[in-house]
Order: structure tokens, then C-alpha cells, then sequence
């Protein structure tokens, strides 16, 4: 046995499914009957419930935060926060982790089977929203037995469905912690995401979203997405001290191979995410945070989405470099918070690794993250 | 409460329990701790370093990273019973707009500085012909935070411009207690070597709560 071995974390999960007659409701006015969520865990919930901490992944993350991922075979996208002697730990902690609806990891998506006609969703599939993948979270902490998490954590689209906790359920959550986030998506996020929609459809491996029935895959169109979407989860100044002009061979081909480092890291990137990730999941998951406007509900004004919202204790935090969810999103979160009369805490961390620095090394976010989930198991009566 | 500075004592004699107070230049949280357990004041922070800002975090005090000069204006309009600035305005680049936010944000605002017509700084001035550099602003003119310095007089012309009421003033001296004062007096203007200040709105109605004296220092 390996050190990494004994090192592992020991990880629960499985799939929740949910009886027919209980459907998951959506915001389009449609539902999804025979619900599945995809879950992971670790610790275990104690004798009063109160130890229960709900983690929302991002985009393209899935359930495995700390334990290695069984596709990648890498080590879970959340290790600094989650695991022994971490801000968040098993010992203290009972851990949770659920796909998010629409996902490719285990949970009812658009590569799921359709119940009624028995053929994969593709297209089929009903448009979700943040506030929907929020519900179906909600049914399964319920399904489990907890009343009231001790925390909501969440980085990128994961703080989205966050704060949209705090707005549908405040009652249901004790603390709430928002990296890297925002409550709306903006002009240009929304552009960014139409690129990478636009590169899956122009692929004819597509085939309308039926490529299940026909045996295909976009991968091209897929990979051109994540290449996109890539380059606006770093920063320019991380790109050039990775990269710079760096070539990949000694001297130019004079052609259209990969000559630059960059070029190369771009497309392993796009080729190393169409092995674990779902084209059309990729479709409905953009558009369900192109959607996302925390304040549209509420007449426009955030301040309403949390007036339910006064006892919960937040923790916004965001990045110097971050171009994607930039610091002025999160400023807005806490003016809004705030104007609420919420108890919000904001740090904006110094780096120049972009918006993936959420996933990184930052020892001031991992200082603040440790300091805040201590103070709120104190607050809480935890040891 | 040993080893508690004396203007936190102040304030902490000022502060009416219960209150709500936005710390300004909360540092690691000191004074919104003490605040919380003696005076059980609901308490809030701006704090311009993360690593202060992480520090409160670990005291799990509600604290956002800020600038006196630009994020002020994330709080609403009487959100708070008291701001609190303490030793930060002279190092502020708009003293004035920022002592107009605090009393936006509350109904009443706690100010301390230090005072640049302090014998010391005169004297320091008057026989060198540089700028003064004494214990309480120790740095030399190229490095200081302190931007805009000002003597209790020049405070008080602008309290009197800015149409608000001073409830109580007192004097502050390193390692001694705080001294009730007139902030009229031109020999305190001498003596001070910081001042702290209890302003209100005109507008806000003198408060008497119950068991506590009007004159809220005792004195």
C-alpha cells in the first residue's frame, strides 16, 4: 500500500432516485419525473444534524471533490478545502456533494434515458436553471434527513447556486460561502458561452443532439468549447508566465501545427475534457447560467432575493485577476447583502491566476475560508 | 480588560449596548470583539488588508474588505447607531466626504486623530523647519499615510461646516485614560495629542437612554 493509499479519503455516494410522484419542478413550467442525483459524501452527519455542509460544484466539476475521480483517475477538485485536518473535514464534518441536474456524471441530464419513450433526452430535455439544480439539491438534503446545512460552499456557477440557496431557502442554511461568483451572468459571459455552444452545433458528429441514436460524438466542437472557455478561467498574466512564446519543437513548422506551449496545453485541454464531459450536458448547463439573474425574480432589486436571508452568514470571496466573475460582481453580492441587513464578509484575494484560482493555491483564500467555517462551527455549538 | 487601548476603552464607555456599529478600519477585529462581549453590540467591519480581513473571520465577525474612501458607500443610509473611524481619517484622501459617509451610514459617528497642533508637533516644526515627526506620527513626509492632518481647530471649523452636533470629546494620550475636553479651547489645542470625537446628525435626537449619563463620559 502507497502513502497516497492510505492518505485516500473514504468517500460514500451513489444515486439518489426519487419516486415518480415526486417530480423535480422547473422554472420553464415543465418537471422531471423519476429524478436522479448523482451524490458523493464524506464524514458522517452526528446525532443532531447539525453537522451537514452542502458543496455546489462548477460547470465542468462534478461530485468526486476530494476523492480521486473514477474517469481521470485524479485526485478530487476540491482537496485544499475538503479532507483531513482541512477547513472542511470528515472527523467534523458530514460532506456532500451532489451533480447538478443536467450534469454527465450520474445524474438525470440530457444524455439520461427518457423514462416515457425510452430514447436519451438530447434536445428533448427540458432547459434548467440554476434555481432548478438548487431544488433538486434541496430534495435530496431533504431526502437524507437533514433539516438545516451548517453551510453552502460554492466556487464560479457553484456560488451562483449558493446565493441562490440564500434566496429560496434561507431558513434551510445556517452559512453561505461564494467564491469567485456572481448573481447574474454578464454580457460577456454570456458571449463566451455562446461561443462554446456554437463550436458543439457547427459540429456534424452533433447530428442535431441525437449523437447517442447515431453512434457519433462532437468531440471537435466540444474541445473548441473548452479551449474557449479555458482561456477565460486564467488570466493573461498566468498565461504568459506558463507559456510566454515558448515554442513546443525547436523553430516554427511554417504551418498549423501546435508550435506555441500554449497552443499545445489549449488543445490537451480540449482533448482531455470530451473523455469525462457530455456535449449537450455542456449545452444546457451554459445556458442554465446564461439564465441565472439572482435580482429578475425580485423586481430587479438583489437586496430582495435575500431578505429572508438577515441570520444566514456569508462569505463572499473573489480574485484580483479574475476577468470571468470579476471583483465588482461580488461587491454587488455584498452591497445587496448588505442593503438586506445580511452578516457578509467579503475578502478580494491577491493573484494573478485568474478565475480557476478558486481551485489553487491561495493561502489567504484557505486562511479565510478556515477562519470563517471555524467561527460558524463555534457559532453553531460544533466541536 | 487589561491591556485594552484607551480609546477602545472610550469608545467602548460611548457605545450604547446593543447597538449596531460598522467598525471602519477594523484591523484584526480587536474593538468589534470587545464591543460584542461587553456591550453586545451587533457589529460590522471594513477593513482594507485581506489578512485583517481573514483575522476577524477567524473571530467570526461580519467584516468586508474596503476602503474608507470608496466602499462606504455599500452600506445603506442608517444601517448602523454608530461608525466608528478610529485614527484613520487624516489618512483618508477626502476627510470630508468620508466623515459625511459615516454619519450617512449612522446616526452617529465615532472619530479619533491625531492632533496636529499638539505642542510637541509645534515645537518639532519650529526648531528643525522640517516636518514634524513625533511619537504619534512617527514617519517622515514621504512615507506617511497621513495625508491630511489637522489640528482640533481645523476639525472643529469643519464639524461646524458640516452641520453636525459634537456629543462628547475627549483627549487621548498614549498609555493614559482618556480626558474629557472642550473642543473649543485653544490650550487644549496645545495639550491634545489625539483627539476622539462623538458626533451626531443634526438631525438626530440627543440620546438619554436610561442609566447613562448625558455627558458620556462620566464627567
Amino acid at each position: 500500500m502507497t502513502l497516497e493509499a492510505t492518505s485516500e479519503i473514504e468517500q460514500r455516494g451513489g444515486v439518489w432516485r426519487f419516486p415518480a410522484d415526486q417530480p423535480l419542478r422547473l422554472d420553464s413550467g415543465g418537471r422531471i419525473e423519476g429524478l436522479e442525483i448523482a451524490w458523493a459524501s464524506y464524514g458522517r452527519l452526528n446525532a443532531d444534524r447539525s453537522n451537514a455542509v452542502l458543496i455546489c460544484h462548477a460547470l465542468t466539476l462534478d461530485q468526486h471533490v476530494a476523492a480521486t475521480h473514477p474517469v481521470t483517475g485524479k485526485p478530487g477538485w476540491w482537496t485544499r478545502l475538503v479532507g483531513p485536518g482541512k477547513p472542511l473535514d470528515p472527523a467534523r464534518h458530514f460532506i456532500l456533494c451532489a451533480n447538478v441536474v443536467g450534469g454527465c456524471q450520474g445524474s438525470t441530464g440530457p444524455g439520461s434515458v427518457n423514462p416515457a419513450t425510452g430514447r436519451p433526452w438530447g434536445l428533448t430535455f427540458p432547459v434548467i436553471t440554476i434555481a432548478d439544480m438548487v431544488r433538486a439539491q434541496a430534495m435530496l438534503v431533504e431526502a437524507m434527513g437533514v433539516e438545516t446545512l451548517l453551510a453552502v460552499v460554492g466556487g464560479s456557477m457553484g456560488g451562483m447556486q449558493v446565493l441562490q440557496w440564500a434566496a429560496s431557502y434561507p431558513e434551510r442554511i445556517f452559512s453561505a460561502v461564494c467564491v469567485a461568483g456572481a448573481a447574474r451572468h454578464s454580457a460577456q459571459n454570456i458571449a463566451f458561452h455562446e461561443v462554446g455552444r456554437q463550436a458543439i452545433m457547427a459540429d456534424p458528429d452533433w447530428r442535431g443532439g441525437d449523437y447517442a441514436l447515431h453512434g457519433t460524438r462532437p468531440e471537435k466542437g466540444l474541445a473548441v468549447a473548452r479551449m474557449a472557455a479555458h482561456i477565460t478561467y486564467l488570466s493573461e498574466m498566468a498565461l504568459q508566465r506558463k507559456f510566454g512564446r515558448e515554442l513546443q519543437r525547436d523553430g516554427l513548422s511554417w504551418g498549423f501545427d501546435a508550435d506555441f506551449q500554449v497552443e499545445s496545453y489549449l488543445r490537451h485541454q480540449g482533448a482531455s475534457f470530451v473523455d469525462r464531459f457530455d456535449a449537450n450536458s455542456y449545452l444546457y448547463i451554459t445556458r442554465a447560467m446564461d439564465y441565472f439573474d439572482l435580482a429578475a425574480a425580485h423586481g430587479g432589486v438583489l437586496a430582495e432575493a435575500f431578505s429572508g436571508a438577515r441570520d444566514i452568514r456569508f462569505c463572499i470571496l473573489s480574485f484580483t485577476s479574475d476577468w470571468l466573475y470579476p471583483t465588482p460582481e461580488s461587491r454587488h453580492i455584498v452591497r445587496a447583502l448588505n442593503a438586506a441587513g445580511a452578516r457578509a464578509s467579503f475578502v478580494e484575494i491577491e493573484s494573478d491566476k485568474g478565475h480557476d484560482a478558486f481551485l489553487l493555491d491561495e493561502p489567504v483564500m484557505d486562511a479565510a475560508l478556515a477562519g470563517f467555517l471555524d467561527s460558524v462551527c463555534t457559532a453553531r455549538g460544533l466541536k | 480588560m487589561t491591556g485594552v487601548r484607551e480609546d477602545f476603552r472610550e469608545i467602548l464607555r460611548l457605545v450604547r449596548p446593543g447597538a449596531r456599529v460598522l467598525d471602519v478600519g477594523c484591523g484584526g477585529g480587536e474593538l468589534l470583539e470587545l464591543l460584542a462581549r461587553e456591550k453586545q453590540v451587533d457589529g460590522r467591519g471594513v477593513e482594507i488588508s485581506p489578512q485583517g480581513v481573514s483575522a476577524c473571520l477567524a473571530r467570526g465577525l461580519a467584516v468586508m474588505q474596503g476602503d474608507a474612501d470608496r466602499d462606504l458607500d455599500q452600506f445603506p443610509t442608517g444601517a448602523f447607531d454608530y461608525a466608528v473611524l478610529s485614527q484613520t481619517l487624516q489618512a483618508t484622501r477626502n476627510p470630508r466626504q468620508v466623515l459625511g459617509e459615516l454619519l450617512r451610514i449612522a446616526d452617529r459617528a465615532v472619530v479619533s486623530f491625531p492632533n496636529f497642533g499638539h505642542w510637541r508637533v509645534r515645537w518639532s516644526l519650529l526648531r528643525r523647519g522640517r516636518m514634524p515627526e513625533t511619537r504619534s506620527l512617527p514617519e517622515p513626509w514621504w512615507s506617511t499615510p497621513n495625508i491630511h492632518l489637522c489640528t482640533l481647530a481645523d476639525f472643529n471649523a469643519l464639524v461646524a461646516d458640516l452641520d453636525v452636533r459634537i456629543e462628547a470629546c475627549a483627549a487621548l494620550s498614549e498609555g493614559r485614560p482618556a480626558r474629557p475636553m472642550d473642543p473649543n479651547s485653544t490650550l487644549e489645542n496645545w495639550r491634545a495629542e489625539a483627539a476622539l470625537f462623538l458626533l451626531a446628525r443634526r438631525s438626530t435626537d440627543p440620546v438619554e437612554p436610561e442609566g447613562v449619563p448625558r455627558d458620556l463620559f462620566g464627567g
